[in-house]
C-alpha cells in the first residue's frame, strides 16, 4: 500500500476529515468511506454518468477523479439534495419528509424514472443545468443529458421531468 | 475496475512540478483533466508508478489576449474555453468546437493542454491546434521552448514533448479579418467519439479569392490530419460548387488515411469525410464573405 494523505473534504455542507490511499476514486469514496450510496457506479469509465457529483458546484464524473484530489473542496451528492426535516424547502410536497428538492419532486411527477439507477447522476447534472438554462429547449435538455445513460425510460419522461423541473425552479424564483 | 497503486504528489507551483518530473520523468504521468488518464487506470491500461496532479497550480489556468494573439493556460478547462469571450472573438473555430469534446461532465474536468498531450486522433483539440497555427510551450526543469502545432503530434498518442517536459501554455494567433470557419463532425449520440470531424479555415484575399485554407480532420489517421494537398487546391481561387467538390474528393481519398472501428469502416469515413468537407467548406466561405468589413 501506497503512502496514505490525510484530506479534508465537505460533503453536502458536513466537513468530513480522512486519510486516503491515493488511487482511491472520489465515488468509492464517497460510497465505500462515507456510506453515501446514492452515487451509483456504473461503468467507472467516464461513460454512463450515473456517479455524476458537484463538485465546487459544477457536474463531474466521480469515477474519474480521486478522492485525493477532492481535499479542500466541496462535493455535493444527491443526498444533499431533499432538505433535512429540520429546513423544509419551500417547495414541499405534502407527505414526503423534509420535502424533495423541486427537481426531484418534478422526476416524481412526471415518472422521470424506473430502476433509478441512473437517476442520481441525472439530477446531479440537471441541478448547474437548469441554473445555467433556466428555460431550456427540448434539444437543450437532450443535449445536457447526452453524458447520462438510461436503460429504462427511453428518456422521453426523463426530458418531461426537466421541463417540469424547469418550471418548478422559475415558479420558485419568482417567489 | 479500480486502479493500480502509485506514489502521488499535488505540487502547488509549477517550479515544483517541474523539478518533480526532472526527478521522475521517466516514470511519472501528469495528471490533468484525467479524463482519458483515469479510465485508462482504472481500465489498468496504465500503471504509472507515480502521479503529478498539476491541479493544484493556479497559474497554469488562464485564457487571456497579449498583442494579436491568444494565450492559454494548459490546465484551463474545456468548460472555461466554451465560455470564455476572447475565445468566442479571437478564434470562433474554437468556441465552435468546444461543445462537441465530450459530455458538460467531462468538459468541466478536462484541459486543453491534456487533451492535446494526449494526442487522441480522435480527439478535437489537436485538430483545433493545427488549424488554428497554435504555438505549444513546452517547459523543464531547466527551460522553455515553443513547439509549432505542426511539429508537436507524432503519432497515435505520441507528442514531441521530452519525458522531463509539460507543457504550459498554447499561443493561438487571433483569427485574421476576411476569414471564414467552420467545424463539424458526425458521432453516433452528441458528445460520443466521432466517426470523421473536420475543422476548416478560408481566409479571403481583397480580390475576395481564397488566400489560405486549411481542411484538418480527426478520426482519419494516426494523428490530426492536415490536408495540405487539398488546401493548395483552393489557395488563389475564386472558390466555386466545382472547386469544393475537387477538394473534398482529394481530401477524402488521397490525404486522410482513416482505420475503421466497431462502428464504421474506413469506407464510410471516407464517405463521411466527402460530405463533411463540403458543407465545412461552404459554410466557411458563407462566413468569411459576411466578414468582409
Amino acid at each position: 500500500m501506497t503512502q496514505s494523505f490525510p484530506v479534508t473534504i465537505t460533503v453536502n455542507e458536513k466537513v468530513y476529515k480522512c486519510e486516503v490511499e491515493p488511487r482511491l476514486l472520489l465515488s468509492d469514496f464517497l460510497r465505500h468511506e462515507l456510506g453515501l450510496t446514492g452515487t451509483h457506479v456504473g461503468c467507472e469509465h467516464g461513460v454512463c454518468g450515473a456517479c455524476t457529483i458537484l463538485f465546487d458546484g459544477e457536474s463531474t464524473r466521480s469515477c474519474l477523479m480521486f478522492a485525493v484530489q477532492a481535499d479542500g473542496h466541496a462535493i455535493t451528492t444527491v443526498e444533499g439534495l431533499a432538505a433535512p426535516l429540520s429546513s423544509p424547502h419551500l417547495f414541499t410536497d405534502e407527505g414526503t419528509e423534509g420535502g424533495l428538492h423541486p427537481i426531484q419532486q418534478a422526476f416524481w411527477e412526471a415518472h422521470g424514472l424506473q430502476c433509478g439507477y441512473c437517476t442520481p447522476g441525472i439530477l446531479m447534472t440537471v441541478i448547474p443545468f437548469l441554473k445555467q438554462n433556466p428555460n431550456p429547449g427540448e434539444d437543450e435538455i437532450r443535449g445536457a443529458l447526452s453524458g447520462n445513460l438510461c436503460r429504462c425510460t427511453g428518456y422521453q419522461h426523463i426530458v418531461d421531468a426537466v421541463i417540469l423541473a424547469a418550471e418548478k425552479m422559475r415558479d420558485l424564483e419568482s417567489l | 475496475m479500480k486502479p493500480a497503486p502509485f506514489e502521488y504528489h499535488a505540487p502547488a507551483s509549477l517550479d515544483q512540478a517541474l523539478d518533480l518530473m526532472h526527478e521522475h520523468g521517466d516514470e511519472a504521468k501528469l495528471l490533468a483533466g484525467g479524463q482519458s488518464l483515469v479510465p485508462a487506470m482504472n481500465f489498468r491500461v496504465m500503471q504509472p508508478g507515480r502521479l503529478i496532479d498539476l491541479n493544484r497550480i493556479e497559474e497554469l489556468s488562464f485564457i487571456r489576449e497579449q498583442g494579436a494573439a491568444l494565450r492559454i493556460g494548459a490546465m484551463a478547462r474545456e468548460r472555461h474555453l466554451e465560455f470564455d469571450p476572447s475565445v468566442a472573438k479571437r478564434t470562433p473555430l474554437l468556441a465552435e468546437a468546444v461543445p462537441f469534446i465530450a459530455h458538460p461532465q467531462i468538459r468541466n474536468r478536462g484541459t486543453i493542454g491534456g487533451s492535446i498531450v494526449n494526442a487522441d486522433p480522435a480527439a478535437e483539440l489537436p485538430v483545433l491546434m493545427l488549424a488554428l497555427d497554435a504555438r505549444l510551450k513546452a517547459r523543464n526543469a531547466s527551460g522553455e521552448r515553443w513547439i509549432e502545432a505542426q511539429d508537436f503530434f507524432a503519432g497515435m498518442f505520441t507528442t514531441a514533448l521530452a519525458l522531463d517536459e509539460i507543457l504550459v501554455e498554447i499561443e493561438l494567433p487571433f483569427m485574421p479579418p476576411r476569414t471564414g470557419w467552420s467545424f463539424m463532425e458526425v458521432a453516433p449520440r452528441a458528445g460520443d467519439y466521432a466517426l470523421m470531424g473536420v475543422a476548416v479555415l478560408i481566409a479571403l484575399d481583397e480580390q475576395n479569392k481564397c488566400e489560405q485554407a486549411k481542411l484538418v480532420y480527426l478520426n482519419a489517421g494516426d494523428g490530426p490530419v492536415d490536408a495540405k494537398e487539398s488546401a493548395r487546391l483552393l489557395e488563389g481561387e475564386m472558390l466555386n460548387d466545382k472547386l469544393v467538390e475537387s477538394a473534398a474528393g482529394l481530401a477524402s481519398e488521397k490525404e486522410i488515411n482513416p482505420f475503421g472501428n466497431v462502428h464504421t469502416s474506413p469506407e464510410f469515413q471516407r464517405h463521411l469525410a466527402n460530405v463533411l468537407t463540403k458543407n465545412a467548406l461552404k459554410q466557411a466561405m458563407k462566413r468569411a464573405e459576411e466578414n468582409l468589413q
